[in-house]
């Protein structure tokens, strides 16, 4: 069982989001990857308006709608407008078909900003994904560090977080989050670069890691790679490619069940 | 199945899963790779490259179970480069060199880059060009590298019609025109070790005959298995998927 965590529109074929969602799990198909999360629309807006961000969603829920058993939705919201990115969230996911948040680049996740928007995020059992990352020669303004991630996280340690792209740099990504135990790391979007899962599941545990890609920007052979590819047991590597992502949606599925 | 891009030795940051040559090759064999074309981490920081290429050569003999070829490391930038290129073709024998000219700081038109490819085309040298070895975002700032100006490549590859020009590493630096142009090129072929992008492989072949791309994996820095699932992720055919996989590489070799 393999589901994906990070996929998006983009690098894929097609002029709306249906032909492109056909075309990402055509891919999936060949790959063996049951089921993939989608999020933010063909064009990617790095501070979007509550205009923008609702119009990029509601692509996604176009794609959605044909692709119930083979895909979730996270809604992207932006810090910079809590109050409508609550009300986004509760007509994507309370009120929609959505179970998650994408965080972008608007704004660094340690700012109070985002208090209101993890706390209601908690409340409706959305998974939470922050993009991170630790580059070289600068993040953009507003680009979260794992560090950010780690400071937002000592705020609400009743809540779980996931650390997007093992902040790039993996062997600082996995250094700053292995105390916070409410922080999972999330594998994809980077390049396949060898010892990465086996120091991930050193210093974590195989429990506190999710397998996603980056598809359609990235491909799912490279990403799958950094799992299938690595000196660690079977049973970590079914936790990575979909159980642990699994047992994080759990409660949120179940909800949407009842409904 | 041929791989044309691995490297031997340590990797100057990090140690590697498959850091050590009988790992390496236990893993390429058991991915199907009969033969392996392999440079040497040393060649990126190392100024003795007559010693880098000569236990290059001496490993691939000693520990490569008959399926590494080396390609001994040219930095042009070194006094007497010359004397290494002819060691690595009149002594070693071997088939080709690497260049990597973002640790070792040329440009893609220099005169430095002209006078090697001047030399390998003369003694039928196969040219592998690394554009790059990691993402600039996560390398180390030590090396403070800088992403490779691509753009005046095809212009310098057109001067050497009897060059045999493989590029690694490239997709992140080879974009628009300066790769549209390259791809133009009979004389050049691609490997898909960092090619990215949801069927990669099949985008790449509608845009350079499939004769010019080749299996690469960038083993062991990255995971080896990475390069083998692309040649899955896309609906190449079995004609297409063997010619990337060896057949192509098995032509260049032989020469022609
Ligand atoms: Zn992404």
């Amino acid at each position: 069982m393999i589901w994906d965590l990070h996929c998006h529109f983009t690098g894929l074929e097609g002029r709306t989001p249906d032909e492109r969602m056909a075309n990402l799990i055509e891919y999936a198909d060949r790959m063996g990857v049951d089921k993939v999360t989608i999020f933010m629309g063909i064009r990617h807006s790095l501070d979007p308006t509550p205009e923008v961000f609702r119009r990029e969603n509601d692509e996604v829920m176009q794609a959605l709608s044909h692709w119930h058993d083979r895909a979730f939705g996270f809604a992207y919201v932006n810090p910079n407008y809590p109050d409508e990115s609550v009300a986004e969230m509760d007509r994507m996911i309370a009120d929609g078909p959505m179970v998650g948040i994408k965080l972008w680049v608007a704004c660094r996740c340690s700012d109070p900003k985002l208090d209101a928007i993890v706390t209601h995020a908690a409340k409706l059992k959305a998974v939470i994904f922050q993009h991170t990352w630790y580059k070289t020669r600068g993040n953009l303004p507003g680009e979260s560090t794992p560090e950010d991630l780690v400071v937002l996280a000592k705020r609400f340690p009743e809540i779980t977080f996931i650390c997007g792209h093992s902040g790039g740099n993996w062997e600082l990504g996995i250094r700053a989050i292995r105390r916070h135990p409410n922080i999972m790391l999330g594998t994809g979007g980077f390049d396949p670069t060898a010892g990465m899962m086996e120091m991930a599941v050193r210093e974590l545990g195989a429990d506190r890691i999710i397998y996603g890609s980056d598809a359609g920007g990235r491909s799912f052979a490279s990403q799958l790679a950094k799992v299938q590819g690595a000196d660690i047991d079977n049973a970590a590597k079914k936790m990575i490619l979909g159980r642990n992502y699994q047992r994080l949606l759990q409660p949120i599925l179940n909800d949407k069940v009842q409904k | 199945m041929i791989d044309v891009n691995v490297s031997l030795f340590r990797w100057p940051t990090r140690r590697l899963p498959d850091d050590d040559t009988k790992l390496l090759v236990r893993r390429l064999r058991a991915n199907g790779i009969t033969q392996a074309w392999a440079g040497s981490f040393e060649g990126l920081l190392h100024n003795d490259l007559t010693g880098v290429n000569d236990r290059l050569a001496a490993e691939c003999i000693e520990q490569g179970e008959e399926i590494l070829v080396p390609f001994g490391t040219i930095n042009p930038m070194l006094p007497d480069w010359e004397g290494d290129l002819l060691r690595c073709t009149d002594h070693h024998r071997m088939p080709g060199i690497r260049l990597h000219p973002d640790f070792h700081r040329y440009s893609l038109d220099s005169e430095a880059i002209q006078r090697v490819f001047a030399l390998a085309s003369e003694k039928q040298l196969i040219v592998q060009l690394a554009l790059r070895m990691e993402d600039v975002r996560t390398s180390s700032s030590v090396f403070s590298l800088a992403e490779v100006d691509t753009a005046p490549l095809a212009k310098t590859v057109e001067k050497f019609p009897q060059l045999q020009l493989v590029v690694l590493n490239w997709s992140r630096d080879l974009r628009g025109p300066a790769f549209g142009d390259l791809a133009q090129l009979k004389n050049v072929c691609f490997d898909i070790a960092t090619l990215e992008s949801a069927g990669g492989v099949g985008k790449l072949i509608q845009e350079v005959p499939y004769q010019q791309v080749l299996l690469g994996s960038h083993a062991p820095f990255f995971y080896h298995v990475a390069a083998m699932l692309k040649l899955r992720e896309s609906e190449l055919g079995e004609f297409i998927t063997t010619a990337i996989a060896g057949g192509n590489a098995a032509r260049l070799l032989a020469g022609n």
